[in-house]
């Protein structure tokens, strides 16, 4: 009795329809694994840098040979500015320079100076990881300069001890210079544009999402559709109608979710300083942008719900088609917390393009740091996707798909054109 | 020159390879109650879904009050009216909601405020009608869409199984308003398998089997070309 019932809910649930969305998500999912690649992999690697020791004293010999056996130095003089465009061009994280007077300071009690010179790539978790295996580094030079104090016993002053050497940090990030202020310090300030942003952008798109798609479900299984069709009122009319309300329910929803997240959010920033001390600031101007890339990648993304629910057959069957939806806004949410757009390879970088949803997700980050461009060009090609898909939809109402499931073929096609007609 | 209600000519309408409708033909003229009658799958909700501008035409010709389909959909939408056969109704709004929906496509102002009084004397679900479409039975259901079909005036009604499902006391009253509203100058086109209640309710009647109308007229003429009691009859001896 219970494999009979078994087999009929397994046969009416496990539909190609089904399976399809999950395994082109896995194939997506396995692949941005792959080119992101392992956490583990880039921890074990070695910070590459350069070195500028304008000191050579017996604490900075200390440092410098701390620092050429755990980092790849690639650079190693005198010049910071060429230093600097040496790690830049190896890739690598940052230029320290220790000061003149380094020795002669600890060993009269005071902190060596060490100025840190960061080439930050993007602000994503996983952008952060070499910067992090160089603070390391930098605490493994501090103990080693505190065990030398130890054993001379040249120093009373415990303090000096403890933290022998003192950062002057000047961060290099997407033709900015910010003065006084580590990767680790701007990721934690941007935080709110890393990850609030995202996740709250993600949660719109699925209610949005999910609400128009239920809602062609519902007309189908309320068997109202039929008299929709046969008002008079234009199909593109109906497709922009049931879009703005799905928009307007999708907003209202994700302010309610943004509240709370953004509390919860806010408890773990710090307090250290505001982005604007540091010219990452927005005007008027990059809110509207804001607004725009949100309003069009909203529609976008309604307008392909509104094709994917075209397939609904009933409510139920609307539910499982929220999926690829869910599965969209998730890609670039994951992406855009781990990697900066720029920082990610190519491949992935046409697919975050590609999927509305991720232009709002980076608005307002690229805005703060003046890239333009990916913001004008989001908006332009969630537009256009936009149009297209309205224009998918207006000429699946235009035919017999929505209440037979087929299409109807040859001349009828013809004489109806495209969706736009005024029907 | 006296416009047609309906004009459909050779109307073949395919569901992929599986074609539904054979090359039909007929005319339904203003003010009368025209009835497709035949067998489930005859291809009469085929037929009315098609002048109902829902359906695609894959070959013949169809004109409402001379605006021929699919060109003019749009013009035909605002003379028209169709009723499924199995309607609903947005289940989260009251009755009176439902109705000021519908009514806001059809006009404005006092006009929209007459459209939905129409609606409401059709219906004629009393206190029932600020309850919310979801508490309603089949009955107050089908009253409710039957009032929201004809509270526009429309030139054309088409009526997929208008008493489909109702009990006597319902069905009694649908036919009575059908019959008001057709009194009042509207053409109703209207399908169903219930051939007495044809019989009954329709100026003229065509018989469809199998996409193709074996024959047409009004009751009296089909019963006596084929010799029958009743239209049931009659059919039963057009097919064979």
């Amino acid at each position: 009795m219970i494999g009979n019932i078994v087999k009929k809910e397994f046969k009416e649930l496990f539909v190609l329809s089904t399976i399809i969305p999950v395994v082109v998500i896995a194939i997506v999912y396995g692949g941005i694994g792959q080119m992101i690649g392992s956490f583990e992999e880039r921890v074990a690697e070695k910070p590459i840098i350069g070195v500028v020791d304008r000191d050579a004293g017996n604490f900075s010999d200390i440092a410098m040979s701390v620092l050429s056996q755990a980092a790849k130095v690639v650079y190693e003089g005198s010049d910071v500015e060429g230093g600097l465009e040496q790690v830049k061009e190896g890739n690598g994280v940052a230029l320290l320079a220790i000061a003149q007077n380094f020795s002669q300071s600890i060993s009269a009690d005071s902190p060596g100076e060490i100025e840190i010179y960061w080439i930050m790539r993007g602000v994503g978790m996983m952008d952060s990881i070499s910067s992090g295996a160089l603070e390391a580094l930098i605490q493994a030079v501090n103990q080693e300069i505190s065990k030398t104090l130890i054993q001379q016993g040249s120093s009373s002053d415990p303090a000096l001890v403890l933290a022998p050497t003192r950062r002057v940090e000047t961060t290099f990030f997407k033709g900015k210079e910010i003065v006084g202020l580590s990767p680790s310090q701007l990721s934690r300030m941007l935080m709110s544009q890393s990850i609030v942003i995202p996740v709250v952008v993600m949660m719109l798109v699925i209610m949005a999402g999910a609400s128009v798609i239920s809602s062609m479900g519902l007309e189908k299984e309320n068997k109202t559709l039929e008299t929709l069709l046969t008002l008079p009122v234009r199909r593109s009319q109906i497709v922009i109608g049931k879009m703005v309300g799905s928009a307007l329910v999708g907003l209202i929803m994700a302010a309610i979710y943004m509240i709370g997240f953004s509390r919860y959010m806010t408890s773990f920033q710090s307090s250290e300083a505001s982005l604007a001390d540091f010219g990452l600031t927005l005007g008027i101007h990059d809110y509207l942008l804001v607004g725009i890339s949100l309003f069009t990648a909203l529609l976008a993304g309604l307008s392909l719900c509104i094709v994917l629910g075209t397939f609904a057959k009933n409510y139920r069957s609307a539910q499982a088609l929220v999926f690829p939806i869910t599965a969209l806004a998730l890609i670039p949410t994951f992406i855009i917390m781990l990697k900066d757009f720029d920082t990610v390879p190519v491949v992935l970088k046409v697919v975050v393009f590609a999927i509305p949803f991720s232009h709002p997700m980076m608005a307002m980050r690229a805005l703060m740091l003046d890239n333009y461009w990916l913001v004008i060009g989001g908006i332009a090609y969630t537009a256009v996707f936009m149009v297209v898909m309205v224009a998918v939809a207006v000429r699946i109402f235009n035919s017999d798909r929505l209440l037979t499931g087929r299409v109807q073929r040859g001349a009828a096609w013809g004489r109806l054109g495209w969706g736009f007609r005024r029907q | 020159m006296l416009v047609k209600a309906v004009q459909v000519k050779e109307l073949v309408k395919d569901y992929g390879n599986f074609r539904a409708i054979k090359g039909i033909s007929f005319e339904v003229n203003e003010g009368e109650i025209f009835g497709l009658i035949g067998p489930n799958g005859a291809g009469k909700t085929t037929a009315l879904r098609t002048i109902a501008t829902l359906l695609q035409i894959t070959s013949g010709s169809i004109t409402v009050f001379g605006h021929e389909l699919p060109k003019e959909a749009g013009e035909v939408r605002k003379i028209i009216s169709y009723l499924p056969e199995e309607a609903g109704a947005y289940k989260n709004l009251t009755g009176r909601e439902y109705l000021n929906f519908i009514a806001k496509f059809f006009g404005e102002g006092e006009k929209f405020q007459n459209i939905v009084q129409k609606g409401l004397e059709i219906a004629n679900l009393g206190e029932r009608i600020d309850d919310k479409v979801d508490t309603y039975s089949k009955g107050m259901t089908r009253r409710l869409l039957v009032g929201r079909a004809l509270m526009g005036n429309p030139k054309l009604a088409i009526l997929d199984e208008p008493t489909s499902g109702l009990d006597v006391v319902n069905a009694q009253e649908v036919r009575r308003i059908i019959n008001s509203s057709v009194e009042a100058g509207v053409a109703v086109l209207l399908s169903s398998h219930n051939m007495l209640e044809v019989e009954l309710l329709c100026h003229r009647i065509a018989l469809i089997n199998d996409g193709m109308i074996v024959a047409s007229g009004t009751a009296a003429e089909l019963k006596d070309k084929y010799g029958a009691r009743n239209i049931e009859e009659a059919f039963v001896t057009a097919i064979r």
